[in-house]
């Protein structure tokens, strides 16, 4: 395919593992794109004008077509750019990576959400849960360096979400939410993750992270007194 | 590995397992349907779907697929030298047609009881990206059904059923012209009427297990999210 002048413009958000995995995937395919921050208080006419249903970040910009929902922009990415493929080839394959991408946001992230936005026993409750999600994203990773197998794959971007952001908020929470005793593969996983390029580059810087992480969970708290 | 054999477990009245059939018929692939049994889960079930535990469950040579949409993809992708494509082969208009469907299961993911009034927003919405993404045609897909289609046609039974009790138009010709045309022919469509159950078998089943009666209106989303949930 002939590459014509193509403009890739990405309306994100730093602190976002949506907004991340986007860039992760970019980059993986070595296109060079425009990194719009945008400010999610104060959301932009461009912001409103390209996502205007779900009226959030991130969403991709491609020759000024607006294509919206990270799980739709990283099959689009695929689509579009087919080296380096992100996505297993095999349909079989294919399926199997598509069920644990979904399972990580509706299942894992709503949890985990819990567990930064609750206190006390309903933190408790939401680590419990949080943790029999993570036992069968560990037993997914037995005998496997990255959750698509021999190399980083669409599932692993997908759970970055796990790594960066749910393992990030132990910190702050103050609650060790996957103890390595107990995730080993999960911790292993996340070392194999920091030994590629593409992820160092891509991820939030852990101190500017974990501030904001920090300043978040002050503000729900504070909401909910 | 496409000849090898395909089994779909699920239940006649689940929109859900309406999905995958409908794509199998598309692609003219004969399948053998386990029907689960209303209140409980087969061994087979629990096996194959041990993450959630929840039909449709696609078993190709006993390989199970799980997630609906999923199902319906894998379908497209496995038997591609069968029959229309289900997506759209612009990666553009491919990406649109799974944001929507994306947008439709997360509606009902967010289980709050629906008011009327965002069910009507929604539909709304469908009906410009029906316009947008039909460019014309009598489908989301174009001339033919495919993955949108089935994504939000699947409901169409049980639209009618809420309708019926609620008696009030949810699709019709003046608000959602576009969709209710489009709905006429989906579920005419002969991959589509073998499976889709008549409004009155479906509303005596709700009748039947939908216990207490419902005084105000209730709405599709209520009993697919209640009893139907994949």
């Amino acid at each position: 395919m002939a590459e014509r002048s193509e403009e890739v413009k990405l309306l994100g958000m730093w602190a976002s593992p949506f907004s991340r995995r986007v860039e992760i995937a970019l980059t993986l395919k070595g296109l060079p794109y425009e990194f719009s921050e945008q400010d999610i208080a104060n959301k932009s006419p461009l912001l409103l004008q390209s996502n205007p249903v779900h009226k959030m970040i991130p969403v991709l910009l491609h020759n000024g077509k607006p294509i919206s929902e990270s799980l739709v922009i990283l099959e689009y990415i695929d689509d579009t750019w087919q080296h380096n493929q992100i996505l297993p080839q095999d349909p079989y394959d294919k399926a199997i990576a598509r069920f644990w991408a979904r399972f990580v946001d509706e299942q894992i992230y709503v949890t985990a959400m819990k567990v930064v936005g609750k206190v006390g026993e309903e933190r408790d409750a939401a680590v419990e849960a949080t943790r029999d999600l993570l036992k069968l994203m560990e037993k997914e990773l037995v005998g496997k360096d990255f959750l698509g197998g021999e190399s980083l794959g669409f599932v692993d971007i997908v759970a970055t979400l796990v790594a960066f952001w749910l393992m990030r908020t132990e910190e702050v929470v103050g609650v060790k939410v996957v103890p390595v005793e107990m995730f080993p593969e999960i911790h292993r996983w996340v070392k194999n993750l920091l030994d590629v390029d593409v992820i160092k580059k891509c991820i939030p810087p852990e101190g500017e992270h974990l501030n904001y992480i920090r300043a978040r969970m002050d503000s729900l708290k504070l909401k909910s007194v | 590995m496409a000849s090898d054999q395909v089994k779909v477990i699920g239940a006649w009245a689940s929109p859900f397992v309406m999905r995958p059939r409908i794509a199998l018929n598309l692609k003219s692939v004969p399948y053998e349907f386990l029907q689960e049994t209303f209140g409980s889960k087969s061994e087979l079930l629990l096996k194959s779907n041990p993450v959630h535990k929840k039909i449709p469950v696609l078993l190709h040579a006993d390989k199970p697929v799980c997630e609906s949409n999923i199902i319906v993809e894998y379908v497209d992708e496995t038997w591609s030298a069968s029959g229309p494509s289900m997506l759209p082969s612009n990666p553009y208009d491919r990406a649109i047609a799974r944001f929507w469907a994306a947008y439709i299961d997360e509606k009902l993911r967010e289980k709050k009881k629906a008011v009327l009034a965002q069910v009507e927003e929604g539909t709304a919405l469908l009906e410009k990206a029906f316009i947008d993404c039909s460019k014309g045609k009598p489908f989301f897909n174009g001339e033919h059904i495919g993955y949108l289609d089935i994504a939000f046609g699947c409901f169409l039974g049980w639209l009618r059923v809420t309708e019926l009790a609620a008696g009030h138009k949810i699709l019709d010709e003046a608000k959602t012209p576009s969709l209710s045309k489009w709905a006429e022919q989906f579920c005419n469509d002969p991959a589509v009427k073998p499976v889709m159950p008549e409004t009155a078998t479906l509303a005596e089943f709700a009748k039947k297990i939908f216990a207490k009666p419902r005084p105000k209106l209730t709405v599709v989303v209520d009993l697919c999210v209640e009893f139907l949930q994949e």
